[in-house]
């Protein structure tokens, strides 16, 4: 018996959130006595495979091959239930990122297990096993219990810490079967952006709405972004009206967030923005109106002008940034 | 082309959410209900596919008080309508009762949202594929249909994917896969009449049970800094919140 968690690679590389799942298991292993295997699905160097051990993995499942290059949802899925089953794995984790929200579901189905989805923090495992998870669209929290032998959970980013525990791992190639349901869809292209940073994942979000005018005015907004580090984010209005991409749209019927620091300028903050963004763990609000409804859901709060205030924050950014060097 | 479309009987987005002094239920008095908003995105897709010829159907899994959201579907322009009369319980439940349905029904397609306002899990729509063995596209943003197969672009961690799939399959509608429809008057008078059709649910395993409901803590008030002294955000940040 094991605890299985499924590390996501980004073109041969482990994200962050990879190894907040992987701190994730451990915990659970930890809570249940039970070894942490890791697996990892397509090409990745020995010695970035090792770095899970800094996080508690004991084994390390790879899988290779050509197959694994192009990953549908359905090969990956494939794939961890049979490392799963091949495991004897009790517990299933995964983050929920894009690509794990359409994974974890046919790994619950394949393994006949009760699925915890987008969980937000370790589940409660003295009485049962009780899971966290948004509800309402971030404007409250649900509580779930699963009741089945083997569980599958996914996480969201950013939910839980990472933990070093330096173990030694041994690295076991493992060869699932595929079918041919497994390879009906076809991957025709991937469009990346490599030096933007994912909104999900983002710990930085800087975001801006109809108070800035028009589409001409986002360079300031980008140049925040960049020397904090952050993802760029915006209302849906500005989307809508084509000022900047549907995927930068976060709020109720867009993405929901929770960064540590969310930055909105000239965001009013009606209710269905501020239930994607109000679980960020900070937010800072920037708006020339000091009646904004945003600034009673802020952290920090700051009445003026956007085309001055944004400048400002930039050379603030900057110096904070200097000084960390 | 036979096209199914899931729907989900969701709070406003404007509402306000209760719970039950033990935080067991969802308190339903005095909020509007509404036809989830990417489910609408899917439907409205859906009725432009078929508009050359093609019957759409929405399906839903839920207790009668559902009803008016059906109609709305029906008034947007879905030709009938299928309630399977259960609380939804879980996701599983809720898929396995649709996925049942296809088996005895089988369509071209099924359209769904990317996630319901109320469970958020963009689970349903992956379920229901897992269960008939069809392939799945979540978060597509667009759909594009030549003869039996279709091409989606979907969001993924920093960017796009084009994919082709065969059909049939399930796909989890996201903003800009259509234009949201508004009813017209013709179209809410003819949804009082269009077939409406309840049927019984099938037994499903119990795998998840709910617990309880809370609500995030409140924000303490905001701190307002002055727009002349911002080049110590950053520090005060950091030193109060210790997030960067
Ligand atoms: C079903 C439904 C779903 C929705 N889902 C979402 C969602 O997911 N996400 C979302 O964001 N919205 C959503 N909305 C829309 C939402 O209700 C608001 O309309 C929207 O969030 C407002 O966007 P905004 O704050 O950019 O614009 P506005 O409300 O127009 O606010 C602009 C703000 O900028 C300030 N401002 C103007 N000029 C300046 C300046 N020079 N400097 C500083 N500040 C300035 C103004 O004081 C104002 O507060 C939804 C609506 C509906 C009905
Ligand atoms: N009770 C339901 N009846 C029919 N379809 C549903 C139901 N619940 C969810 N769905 C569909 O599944 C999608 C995703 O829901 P969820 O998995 O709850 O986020 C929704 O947008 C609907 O299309």
């Amino acid at each position: 018996m094991s605890v299985l968690v499924y590390a996501e690679n980004l073109q041969g590389k482990f994200k962050k959130s990879a190894f907040e799942i992987v701190s994730f298991g451990a915990a659970i292993a930890h809570e249940k006595n039970l070894p942490l295997t890791v697996l990892s699905i397509g090409q990745v160097a020995e010695e970035e495979l090792l770095r899970l051990a800094t996080y508690g993995a004991v084994k390390i499942m790879k899988v290779e091959g050509e197959a694994f290059h192009a990953l549908s949802d359905q090969t990956v899925a494939t794939a961890i239930a049979q490392a799963a089953a091949a495991d004897a794995a009790q517990y299933v984790a995964m983050t929920a990122s894009f690509s794990g929200k359409a994974i974890a579901p046919r790994v619950a189905i394949k393994l006949k297990a009760g699925l915890a989805d987008n969980v937000i923090d370790l589940p409660k495992m003295s009485d049962g096993f009780v899971v966290k998870k948004n509800a309402y669209s971030g404007k409250a929290y649900a509580y779930c219990e699963v009741l089945s032998d083997v569980k599958v959970i996914s996480m969201l980013p950013n939910s839980y810490k990472l933990v070093e525990d330096q173990k030694q791992a041994a690295i076991v190639p493992f060869s699932p079967v595929l079918g041919a349901a497994d390879t009906s869809v076809t991957i025709r292209e991937t469009i990346r952006s490599a030096d933007k940073v994912s909104l999900p994942e983002a710990e930085l979000v800087v975001s801006a709405g109809r108070g800035m005018k028009g589409p001409e005015n986002w360079g300031m907004i980008e140049e925040l972004a960049d020397v904090l580090g952050a993802a760029t984010a915006c209302s849906k209005p500005v989307s809508d009206a084509g000022w900047r991409p549907h995927s930068e749209h976060v709020g109720q019927t867009g993405i929901a967030i929770s960064p540590n620091l969310y930055i909105a300028v000239g965001i009013s903050g009606a209710i269905q923005h501020l239930a994607g963004v109000s679980s960020s763990k900070v937010i800072v609000v920037i708006n020339k109106d000091p009646e904004a409804p945003f600034f009673k859901a802020a952290d920090y709060g700051i009445v003026g002008d956007a085309f001055e205030v944004v400048p400002r924050l930039i050379n603030a950014a900057k110096n904070f940034k200097a000084g960390q060097n | 082309m036979k096209i199914l479309v899931c729907i989900s009987n969701v709070p406003d987005t404007t509402a306000k959410i209760n719970f039950t002094p033990d935080n067991k239920e969802f308190v339903s008095a005095g909020v509007t209900f509404i036809l989830n908003p990417y489910d609408e995105i899917a439907l409205s897709k859906a009725v432009d596919l078929a508009a050359g010829g093609g019957n759409v159907t929405v399906i839903n899994v839920g207790d009668a008080s559902t009803e008016p959201t059906i109609r709305k579907a029906l008034a947007i322009g879905a030709n009938d309508a299928v309630r399977i009369n259960a609380p939804a319980r879980d996701s599983f439940f809720v898929a396995t009762q649709i996925a049942e349905y296809v088996k005895k029904n089988p369509v071209d397609m099924i359209l769904c949202g990317r996630e319901s306002a109320d469970h958020n899990g963009s689970t349903v729509p992956v379920m229901i594929a897992e269960l008939l063995g069809i392939p799945c596209v979540l978060f597509a943003k667009s759909l594009l249909l030549e003869a039996n197969t279709a091409t989606l672009d979907c969001e993924i961690e920093g960017g796009k994917q084009v994919v082709n799939v065969p059909l049939p399959f399930v796909a989890g509608a996201s903003e800009g896969m259509a234009e949201w429809k508004i009813p017209n008057m013709r179209g809410i008078m003819s949804a009082r009449t269009k077939p409406l059709s309840v049927i019984d649910p099938v037994d499903v395993a119990v795998h998840t049970r709910h617990h309880s409901f809370d609500k995030p803590a409140t924000r303490s008030a905001v701190k307002m800094v002055s727009a002349d002294a911002v080049e110590q955000l950053f520090e005060l940040i950091r030193d109060e919140k210790k997030v960067i």
